[in-house]
């Protein structure tokens, strides 16, 4: 499929081609961990997936319904928009510390994702795309770990599925705007290749390019988001049970389990970053190759 | 696998699954994006632009002006090595031609003198000839008249012939003059 692609777009089109199954399986273990703890006899009570079903708070059983989550995420764009407002507001030559913070971000996006894949004309044009994902997926995938808050909001399908939509849809328009008539042909029936071969590369091509893509840039946010938040729950709900309902000695594994929460919450801050960034960068790796020449 | 776990679970509790999108999830996550997308678009990046031009303008700018100063102190250098050089032929100049009317002056001043000196030489001699002449003469005559109201006295008689007295004086001054052409000969013996 992509012999003759460069070798690091090779090897992240090949995870990717991988990474159903892992998904799969992410979130088979995830469910198989909650599931035995939540029909538990009532003395310990792990996280259940319905932690991500919050009871409606406004407009219940209407297509505007808002529960905790979706407030979750309105608070999260809110701090991210003042932040960016307030950092932007009066740009100085010799920035102050919120203005050079702001511009890290900034140049985070434009200089390692977008300049780095589509060069500087295309990179510019996709621009304002890539960076409202990333800061979207990470603003969000950091209230995860923020007291109070405590659950992503991309721990529902809704985020990942509509940016990941919206990251097919900017690969689908690169591609047909570049090379208008052939993006498909191209795409689905490689120049060079055997036309026997056809048959099984129109397939693969078309599962790996078309299929697979949006559901893996969804899967891989959402379960990664998931199985972050139920791990943490677990680990301050199983501390919570040695501490104060455990007998004698069961209390001291309290303390193993807090130490690998606080671990957990670290590592989840690794996680929210590191998904925003791979979120982002892969838009634009798809964007990148429906812009080139091949086409 | 999954699908077995998830019917268990909804046995077990009214359970949702994850992977279907609820309808208000899918309408609240785009509104959101949409407003994300446009805040970025056209506030946040348009600013970020704008400072990224003004930074390399100024940087530009600096760069520019920094040329330009460099330009200036190079000329300013330039035109003070060509005013020393200047200054200094010319002070050569000045010197040369001070010590040449200095020459100058120092002959002429030496010419001066030397006309003077012979001029004053010339009058001098003209002076002691004049004189020396005039000496000659008021003596000749003088000599003459004391010689004959000399001689007049001892041989008694005037001498009133005047031809005969010049010849006797002419005679004695002859004599005189041998005289003193002898006498320190004759005095030597």
């Amino acid at each position: 499929m992509l012999a003759r692609r460069p070798a690091s777009l090779f090897v992240v089109a090949r995870a990717e081609l991988h990474a159903p199954k892992q998904e799969k399986a992410l979130l088979e273990t995830a469910v198989n961990l909650l599931v035995p703890l939540a029909s538990d006899d009532g003395e310990f009570h792990g996280p259940t997936i319905n932690e991500f079903f919050p009871d409606a708070i406004f407009f219940a059983n209407t297509p505007f319904e808002m529960n905790r989550i979706i407030l979750i995420r309105f608070i999260a764009v809110a701090v991210m928009m003042l932040l960016f407002w307030a950092g932007t507001r009066r740009m100085k030559i010799v920035p102050t510390r919120l203005q050079s913070l702001v511009e890290m971000g900034l140049d985070l996006v434009r200089v390692n994702i977008a300049e780095d894949l589509l060069g500087k004309k295309d990179g510019k044009r996709f621009l304002p795309l890539i960076t409202t994902i990333f800061f979207m997926v990470l603003f969000m995938n950091l209230t995860g770990v923020i007291p109070f808050l405590n659950i992503a909001g991309t721990s529902v399908i809704g985020v990942p599925l509509v940016l990941a939509l919206v990251a097919y849809g900017a690969f689908l328009y690169a591609g047909i705007k570049k090379h208008p008539g052939k993006f498909f042909r191209n795409s689905l029936f490689p120049p060079g290749v055997p036309p026997v071969l056809y048959i099984i590369v129109t397939p693969i091509e078309f599962v790996s390019t078309f299929l697979i893509r949006p559901v893996t840039l969804t899967l891989r946010l959402l379960m990664n988001m998931v199985v972050g938040h139920l791990l943490l729950v677990l680990f301050f709900a199983a501390t919570q049970f040695f501490f104060f309902t455990a007998d004698g000695g069961f209390k001291l594994f309290g303390v193993g389990t807090l130490a690998f929460g606080f671990v957990f919450t670290l590592f989840e801050l690794l996680v929210a970053t590191l998904q925003a960034y791979v979120f982002a960068l892969l838009t634009a790796v798809y964007i990148q190759l429906a812009l080139a020449d091949e086409h | 696998m999954l699908h077995s776990v998830i019917a268990a679970a909804a046995e077990a509790e009214e359970t949702v699954n994850p992977l279907i999108p609820a309808i208000y999830d899918i309408i609240w996550s785009s509104f959101v994006f949409v407003v994300i997308l446009f805040f970025f678009w056209k506030l946040v990046l348009p600013r970020m632009q704008k400072l990224l031009d003004d930074r390399a303008e100024a940087i530009e700018g600096n760069i520019a002006k920094a040329d330009e100063a460099q330009r200036k102190a190079e000329a300013a250098l330039e035109q003070y090595t060509a005013q020393l050089a200047a200054a200094r032929v010319e002070a050569g100049q000045i010197r040369e031609q001070a010590r040449a009317d200095g020459q100058q002056i120092v002959a002429e001043l030496r010419e001066q003198a030397s006309n003077d000196a012979g001029r004053i030489l010339a009058t001098a001699k003209t002076q002691i000839e004049a004189e020396h002449q005039a000496a000659i003469t008021s003596l000749r005559s003088e000599v003459g008249t004391l010689a004959l109201d000399l001689a007049s006295g001892v041989i008694g008689e005037s001498l009133t012939d005047d031809a005969r007295a010049s010849a006797i004086v002419d005679r004695f001054l002859a004599d005189i003059e041998s005289s003193e052409n002898t006498a320190p000969s004759a005095g030597k013996h």
